[in-house]
């Protein structure tokens, strides 16, 4: 019985964002445009993240590479690090991971900023002042969400390939030219497109999902907590299904 | 416009409306009329269904039946430009305030210029929200963000807004709820010289009753989602009703 119940609420919150995905596709090429919300909220979700994505790319790169060098040493591949490295991080680690913490970071602040604006009235209060909270709101965040991942992504593959060449100098010297000829040379078109594309998936969910919890939280301050976490949860969980869905994708598709 | 018996002007009409959440009746079969440069309290208990009254007023909640009649216009009728426009001639205090955090005094009352049929010269904006502030006698915070003010300053600010456009009628939702008595006495006042100064009609929700001794021209009692009792104030406070009296015991 219990286990009915949970089902119900998991379909019916499925349900429910699948309509607030609906009826963003459905209003966001709609005038009015609400460009200056959409810049600041770029500014706000890209520019502002690029510090933490910077550090955690830059460091994901160089543990990445120390960690990868003695099982490469065991097998007589330690030349090879470069080019592994490049193919983990621009194919999987990169986007994933930077994701992730897009998600904690982004994801909780958007269900948290939206979740108090609803229980302190300030939705009701633009939807009386003749502004659609929703497009204001929802469909400027989720844009920038999506337009930004992808830019912080490439942003942190780079600092992230940067810290794996520090990572392969501690032991060993290679020159920087060698160190990206060899990233480039292991990676084709093939590797590069699809984790692209899957990033504006990747962005698109956060956003969906910290407007979706934020702009339906309810019961106070509890709700907003509330939100903020399974904002969080939520979009973490989604970022592994998109993925594990674009790997069968471009499979099927030959890109791999 | 509807011309009454006392050659007055009827802004907003509320004919037999009804309102539930589920199973709990909140508004039933509940009648109003506000007249032109009249003030009128709404009072009853937490939880009658006071807030969700303005709330279909002002069109953020639908009503199960009745309409609503603003300035002559069924509001449950009109489409969303329409209601835009009458909202445009509606002011909404809310209990919480409901200022923009992220956002200065500024910006918060330039926000309901940003109407897409209103076009005001960027000179025209500044002297409104200027006029506004002063109204309020808060002039000084315009650069201020909302965080910055006491409860009474925000309350203010949240009453500059609802002016911005100069309102023919002004619904507050509890205006004194979480004031210090005298923060209180002065936003009652404020409510009465707005009254004055701009001719506007007010429906005021509150369980206050200094606001009602001294904002209202007429007070209605609000029981089981239905106009239990009306009249003025000094009438209201000697009748021998129970259910009456306790308002103002």
């Amino acid at each position: 019985m219990k286990n009915t119940s949970s089902i119900n609420i998991f379909l019916k919150e499925v349900g429910e964002t699948s309509g607030f995905g609906w009826r963003f596709l459905t209003q966001w090429f709609r005038p009015r445009y609400e460009i200056k919300e959409f810049i600041k909220q770029c500014y706000i979700i890209g520019y502002k993240s690029l510090p933490l994505i910077g550090l955690t790319g830059f460091i994901m790169g160089l543990v990445l590479t120390m960690q990868l060098r003695p099982t490469m040493v065991d097998y007589g591949v330690e030349s090879q690090i470069p080019a592994i490295v490049g193919i983990a991080i621009i194919r999987e680690i990169g986007p994933v991971i930077t994701a992730l913490i897009f998600a904690g970071k982004i994801g909780s602040s958007i269900g948290a900023e939206l979740g108090s604006m609803k229980v302190t009235e300030q939705i009701d209060a633009m939807e009386v002042s003749g502004t659609n909270p929703f497009k204001y709101l929802v469909v400027s965040r989720i844009l920038a969400t999506t337009f930004m991942l992808p830019v912080l992504v490439i942003l942190s593959d780079t600092i992230s390939l940067y810290g794996a060449y520090l990572g392969v100098n501690i032991r060993n010297v290679t020159s920087f030219q060698l160190f990206w000829i060899q990233v480039f040379d292991s990676l084709s078109f093939n590797d590069v497109l699809p984790a692209f594309i899957k990033t504006y998936f990747f962005g698109f969910a956060v956003g969906l999902i910290g407007c979706y919890k934020g702009y339906n939280s309810n019961k106070g301050t509890e709700g907003v907590g509330k939100s903020a976490n399974s904002s969080v949860v939520v979009s973490s969980v989604l970022i592994f299904i998109i993925d594990l869905l674009a790997v069968q994708i471009t499979d099927l598709l030959g890109f791999n | 416009m509807i011309e009454n018996d006392q050659n007055n002007t009827i802004v907003l009409k509320i004919r037999n409306l009804n309102k539930a959440f589920g199973d709990n009746k909140v508004l039933s079969d509940f009648n109003l009329e506000l007249y032109k440069n009249q003030n009128i309290v709404v009072l009853g208990k937490s939880g009658s269904g006071k807030s969700v009254l303005i709330k279909c007023i002002i069109g953020l909640l639908k009503p199960d039946s009745g309409s609503i009649e603003i300035f002559n216009k069924n509001s449950l009728d009109l489409n969303t430009d329409e209601l835009d426009k009458i909202r445009a001639k509606i002011g909404f205090l809310f209990q919480s305030n409901a200022l923009y955090d992220s956002m200065t005094v500024r910006d918060n009352l330039e926000f309901p210029l940003r109407r897409h049929w209103i076009s005001y010269s960027q000179d025209e904006i500044q002297k409104m929200v200027v006029q506004a502030l002063t109204d309020v006698q808060l002039a000084h915070t315009i650069d201020m963000m909302p965080v910055e003010l006491s409860g009474g300053m925000r309350k203010r600010i949240a009453l500059a807004r609802t002016l911005i456009l100069k309102p023919e009628i002004i619904l507050y939702d509890e205006p004194t709820t979480g004031l210090d008595p005298i923060t209180g006495k002065e936003i009652i006042n404020l409510m009465v010289e707005i009254k004055n100064k701009y001719n506007t009609s007010s429906l005021i929700i509150s369980h206050d009753i200094k606001c009602v001794k001294y904002a209202s021209d007429n007070v209605i009692i609000l029981l089981e989602g239905k106009c239990y009792a009306s009249g003025k104030y000094e009438d209201l406070i000697l009748s021998k009703d129970e259910k009456v009296k306790q308002f103002f015991e």
